[in-house]
């Protein structure tokens, strides 16, 4: 409810004009009834507003969620989506098509690709070692992370300054400025696959961080359903990233704030975490366009916003921590 | 009726080298207890793991209900068999029912939910541990004694015909070693099969158990402490001189040591 809300006021808000009764009008008489609309109003709503009020809210759940599975399996609180290097991954991807002068939908694609197999790399690392333990995966998660911003630096340095690297510097602080409808199509069904799987598992994922030993003595098919929950939160992420760029902060601080408000079990904390993200990335876009006459980046927004509310959550539960 | 767990000429050792033990054999059947003896480093908590099957045995079979155990899924064997770690290690602060009610999983599919009758399960056995006033409370907040507790309680919520304990009373002060040694005599008299590791050879006596010993030359001895428990084998064991005496006033031998 709350979120339609949102949704409703979201597209209320912008440059051409903030009048919420020729919003409603313009969806009214989408709807079929017959009221006076401005013409121009339409294709705002329609074609900008719309889709980027779609994806702010897709965006936002996906990445918390993914957040909130990532904690819930690797058994810590502080994990944020990155931790197996999706997010280098898909930085080093969209740079790489920037170097090479592609085009948006390009980048978008080695961004999503780029992120699929930093976290393929990563998984690699624990079989070739032969020890699959959680622990190796994280260290894991950070050679492949650190070796990336390696290459992700040589990029920069090479980069031509004016266009290519400022390109890049604006990527990795995430916009939605230049989303379209038919991009939202390309990651929906990721979205509702991913996030249904994931929310059906939910109660495994409670299970899974309680950790190694303990599932495998309630007969759970560790491997497996560990696999599936990775490959799900991986893809989720890097089909964000992939059409945004990174956002910082909404996978880390979302998840926390769901567990405040609805409890640890994941049954009840995780589909809280998909609409209160949803909401909180509709909040952070609206204000990513509305706040100035220029675009402001999400992850200045999202650090500005989510540090304070961090430190917020930490002085709430300040008596547990020890 | 076949024994519940049966374990044939067992053998373990890590990445192939070091022997840990071996010719392990013996049998539990419901409503024994059967206490694991054996000085530090000797394999105990090992040989556990491999009755719970998170470690693979190098050497012989476990047998659960007549079948090989190796020859089970996952979920069958969770079936039969509940596993109390030393120790709990939290992560996040969930309640102590929906700590305990995922003790249904072995019984429920994949993407299956515990429903009503689940949790249902869940206070009854709060309920037989005693501890329903907890439900509520997150586990990451109750202390050591009530955790062990909670643990028990999910074991018995997996519907388990078999609890394996490692070292159950390692962390608790006097009063509650007492209090979960209690319990596992109670859950012994309902007919579930209970096989613990312990340091203390006296808590044998205490609960009346079956010993199985690996000692300081890993050979392994099992019978009823009537049987096997000697002053010479525990002397030996441990490395310093022991006592087994009959207490006059509360009717029972004990392990002690003599001043020092």
């Amino acid at each position: 409810m709350l979120l339609l809300i949102g949704v409703f006021l979201s597209l209320s808000l912008g440059r051409y004009s903030n009048d919420p009764i020729k919003v409603l009008n313009v969806l009214l008489s989408k709807l079929g009834m017959n009221v006076p609309v401005d013409p121009a109003m339409v294709g705002i709503v329609f074609n900008v507003r719309l889709p980027r009020v779609l994806a702010s809210v897709m965006i936002g759940a996906m990445l918390s969620l993914s957040g909130a599975v990532y904690q819930s399996v690797f058994r810590n609180p502080l994990v944020s989506p990155d931790l197996l290097g999706v997010s280098s991954g898909a930085a080093v991807g969209a740079s790489a098509a920037i170097l090479l002068g592609a085009g948006l939908a390009t980048r978008q694609i080695f961004a999503f690709a780029g992120g699929i197999l930093a976290v393929l790399v990563t998984s690699l690392v624990p079989r070739l070692l032969r020890n699959r333990s959680n622990m190796m995966l994280v260290l894991s998660g950070i050679i492949v992370g650190g070796f990336l911003s390696s290459v992700l630096a040589i990029m920069k340095f090479v980069a031509e300054e004016q266009t290519q690297l400022a390109s890049i510097v604006y990527w990795q602080l995430g916009s939605l400025a230049s989303i379209l409808g038919n991009e939202l199509f390309a990651i929906l069904p990721v979205f509702l696959v991913c996030s249904t799987l994931l929310l059906l598992l939910s109660w495994r994922i409670n299970i899974l961080s309680f950790g190694d030993l303990e599932a495998r003595t309630l007969g759970v098919n560790l491997r497996q359903v560990r696999t599936i929950v990775i490959i799900c939160a991986s893809l989720l992420t890097a089909s964000a990233v992939s059409i945004s760029g990174t956002i910082g902060w909404v996978g880390l601080v979302i998840p926390h704030l769901s567990r405040l408000i609805a409890g640890s079990d994941n049954t009840r904390s995780m589909p809280v975490t998909l609409l209160i993200g949803a909401i909180f990335m509709l909040m952070i876009d609206t204000l990513a366009r509305t706040v100035s006459t220029v675009e402001v980046p999400l992850s200045i927004l999202t650090g500005f916003v989510g540090a304070p509310l961090y430190a917020l959550l930490l002085y709430k539960q300040r008596t547990r921590l020890e | 009726m076949g024994a519940l767990l049966q374990v044939k000429d067992l053998g373990f050792s890590y990445n192939g080298s070091r022997q840990i033990f071996k010719d392990i054999s013996f049998e539990v059947q419901q409503g024994e207890i059967v206490c694991l003896l054996g000085p530090n480093g000797i394999g105990k908590t090992t040989l556990l793991n491999c009755l719970a099957r998170l470690r693979e045995p190098l050497q012989g079979s476990v047998l659960l209900n007549g079948e090989d155990m190796a020859d089970l899924p996952a979920r069958e064997v969770a079936r039969i068999i509940g596993y109390v770690p030393q120790t709990l290690i939290p992560s996040f602060d969930y309640t102590v029912l929906e700590y305990v009610v995922t003790g249904n999983a072995p019984w429920l599919g994949t993407f299956e939910k515990p429903g009503p009758e689940h949790y249902q399960r869940a206070e009854e056995a709060l309920q037989q541990m005693g501890i329903s006033h907890l439900a509520q409370k997150p586990y990451t907040r109750i202390s050591t004694g009530e955790l062990q507790q909670v643990s028990i309680a999910r074991a018995i919520a997996q519907k388990a015909r078999l609890i394996l304990m490692d070292e159950p009373t390692a962390h608790l002060d006097y009063g509650n070693q007492l209090k979960v040694l209690r319990l596992i005599k109670d859950l012994s008299a309902k007919g579930y099969g209970i096989v613990l590791t312990t340091h203390n050879p006296d808590q044998v006596l205490l609960l009346d158990a079956k010993a199985a010993i690996i000692d300081h030359q890993s050979i392994f001895h099992f019978g009823s402490w009537q049987d096997i428990l000697t002053e010479e084998l525990l002397s030996a064991m441990y490395g310093v001189p022991l006592r087994l005496i009959e207490v006059e006033g509360i009717d029972r031998m004990v392990s002690i040591a003599p001043s020092l």
